[in-house]
């Protein structure tokens, strides 16, 4: 080809499109082998954080003969709050505690999303041929002030100049959010035909509460069979309406609750993993979407497309405003066009998601294309996201379809939000290894042969969302 | 020598103790004793506006501001300001808001953080105005649960004894 003279012009006509594709082929591949959990708890009084972490660790190095400790390259470790530990490096400590000095390390904070992001850090420290194995270990200690002045410390994770001295709160805000979702997915549609507005507004709320009422059911009755959650609750409907209202319409049933705990993975090489255990999982996808820090200045533009939905779908939603997350679609997009997923209704066996607020949840289905936009309340009431074989006290037509959290989530299991990804990581590899009756001691929340999963961690009013691939690495 | 702090076994008991005499015994369901104290710790920060500063000057004089991107063909419209504008990185420039709006959205807060637990029940919303590309989340007082709806009119109101922040202005019911 010839040289283009100097200050020659470009030609006009475009050059083929590359499509830039990201695959994990361009790095190594990366294998989780192994994970721990602590029983999350409101107070572990007895442990302090770094010896919450060394359980995990100890749990997940038990059983796995060939990994010791001197096979560990190195450790991402992440907490979320320096208010919470009042112990500024306080993963330092825990890299001392296990005795791993003098190998590198590095501390992650991304507000809720913590735990998440220090499973992509990891994944990222293995893909870059930087380490062969690396640690993963995530903690919080949040019953160590009361519990209105952890929301105050959360709180301080939104703007402090113009949203924090409102009254800062967390359930607040995702209260403008879902009073927002119900007014364009349920006033405008289920009750368009009602004329007066307060009274259509009224029924819209009642009907968006009632539903997700049905997402806390079914998250606090999975865990039940979970023995790691801290609120495994048999509970109706009516119990989740009816208990206390913390910012309208959400209420305490719909939260999820403080907690104490700790997880650890451990990644590594596709090698490497062989030596380890018959039953890698295979980190296939990562991604991680960003928005605004204040929800006020959330723009009202187009729907980044999912390839199974169209721009004439959403010719007349102003997205994403207040009432969806953007950041999770962007984090939904990236992990899917890594791992390969055009259609992640039909092409993942289970969701970890992260549902702080029941609310939440349902808008995350729509983040993440497991249904269109306008469609999460459908969604719920037609049972897709619950599981087979769990008694929800109501029936669940279409149960199994696209479990979402069988776990129990942050709502039933709690939110040490610097553990709470890292768990979700945890979960997933046992669903995927088919252990979850060896670790849970009970059967029920075992989906028949699982093929791929994706675990999803949310931060702040959504303004940052990691989104990971998990599959099967064994026949 | 100091007697030992009494023992509990119930946490609750132990953060009780503490309010009375800052230290205490929490036993657990295995024996595990564990020493628990008090752990006060508090601050003054010293915290400039900066760039912000003429939007909290501006609500002391009873004026709301909202800023507007620089560029032409941009021209983005902030109601809560910014520096630089998101959709370009241009600089902006400062703008007087109308005092009357919509409720974008909206919500009752029955709890909140400790610092704001006395204050409850208070409302949020998020409040619209015409031709401004973004929202200002606000008190919206004088007005009960039952009242609010998206899409309500509302006007500003200014406090006369301004403190420099953002709650000098709150919003109320239009008319």
């Amino acid at each position: 080809m010839p040289a283009r003279a100097k200050g020659a012009k470009r030609s006009k006509r475009a050059s083929p499109t590359v499509r830039r594709v990201r695959t994990g082929a361009s790095g190594r591949r990366v294998y989780m082998v192994t994970g721990g959990v602590t029983k999350f708890a409101k107070a572990h009084p007895a442990m302090d954080f770094r010896l919450m972490v060394k359980r995990a660790y100890d749990y997940a190095l038990k059983g796995i003969p060939n990994l010791t400790p001197d096979r560990i390259d190195g450790t991402r470790i992440s907490y979320f709050s320096d208010h919470f530990t009042r112990q500024l490096k306080a993963a330092s400590m825990v890299q001392d505690y296990l005795g791993m000095n003098p190998k590198g390390s590095v501390r992650l904070e991304w507000g809720g999303a913590t735990g998440g992001e220090c499973f992509q850090a990891g994944y990222e420290a293995v893909a870059s041929g930087r380490m062969d194995v690396c640690l993963t270990a995530g903690f919080e200690t949040m019953s160590r002030v009361a519990t209105w002045k952890g929301n105050e410390f959360i709180a301080l994770a939104s703007d402090t100049n113009y949203d924090f001295p409102l009254g800062g709160f967390y359930t607040g805000y995702y209260a403008l959010m879902v009073v927002r979702h119900i007014y364009e997915y349920l006033r405008l549609t289920r009750f368009a035909h009602v004329k007066d507005e307060r009274e259509a507004q009224r029924l819209a709320i009642s009907e968006g509460g009632r539903i997700m009422s049905l997402v806390s059911v079914k998250n606090h009755r999975n865990a039940l069979h979970n023995p790691y959650a801290q609120y495994p609750k048999k509970l109706t409907v009516q119990d989740v309406l009816r208990s206390e209202m913390i910012s309208y319409p959400i209420t305490r049933e719909q939260i999820c609750t403080m907690s104490d705990g700790a997880a650890v993975t451990v990644l590594c090489t596709e090698s490497v993993a062989r030596e380890f255990t018959d039953r890698p999982i295979r980190v296939t996808g990562v991604g991680c979407g960003t928005d605004t820090m204040r929800l006020a200045d959330r723009p009202f533009g187009k729907v980044p497309l999912m390839p199974h939905e169209s721009a004439k779908d959403y010719s007349h939603l102003p997205y994403p405003g207040v009432h969806s997350f953007r950041a999770g679609r962007a984090a939904g997009l990236e992990a899917y066009r890594m791992a390969g997923i055009t259609d992640p209704n039909r092409e993942l066996s289970f969701i970890e998601l992260h549902d702080a607020y029941a609310s939440s949840e349902i808008q995350t289905y729509e983040d993440l294309g497991l249904c269109k936009y306008g469609e999460g309340y459908g969604f719920v009431e037609r049972g897709d996201p619950f599981l087979r074989g769990v008694d929800y006290g109501f029936p669940v037509p279409n149960a199994g379809t696209m479990p979402v959290n069988p776990s129990g989530g942050l709502i039933a299991c709690g939110h040490p939000v610097g553990a709470t990804g890292l768990m979700q990581a945890v979960f997933a590899f046992w669903q995927l290894q088919g252990t979850i009756p060896k670790h849970f001691g009970d059967r029920t929340l075992q989906l028949a042969a699982p093929k791929r999963g994706a675990i999803h961690s949310h931060a702040g009013t959504g303004s940052s969302v990691t989104v990971s691939i998990l599959e099967r690495g064994f026949r | 020598m100091k007697a030992r702090p009494p023992t509990f076994e119930k946490f609750r008991d132990v953060q009780a103790e503490l309010d009375k005499s800052g230290a205490a015994i929490f036993r657990d369901g295995e024996g595990v004793e564990s020493l628990v104290i008090r752990f006060p710790y508090s601050i003054q920060y010293i915290h400039s506006y900066a760039e912000d500063t003429p939007f909290f000057l501006g609500l002391a004089e009873g004026q709301l501001r909202g800023s507007r991107c620089t560029k032409k063909g941009c021209g983005f419209v902030y109601a809560t300001p910014r520096g630089h504008c998101m959709e370009c990185g241009s600089p902006t420039a400062w703008i007087d808001l109308p005092h009357s709006g919509k409720i974008h959205s909206w919500t009752t807060c029955h709890f909140g953080s400790e610092a704001f637990l006395k204050e409850t029940p208070y409302n949020l919303a998020l409040v619209e105005f015409t031709g401004v590309g973004s929202l200002l989340l606000v008190r919206l007082k004088d007005a009960k649960e039952s009242d609010l709806y998206v899409g309500m009119p509302v006007e500003a109101r200014f406090d006369p004894n301004p403190k420099y922040s953002i709650t000098d202005i709150w919003f109320v019911p239009a008319g």
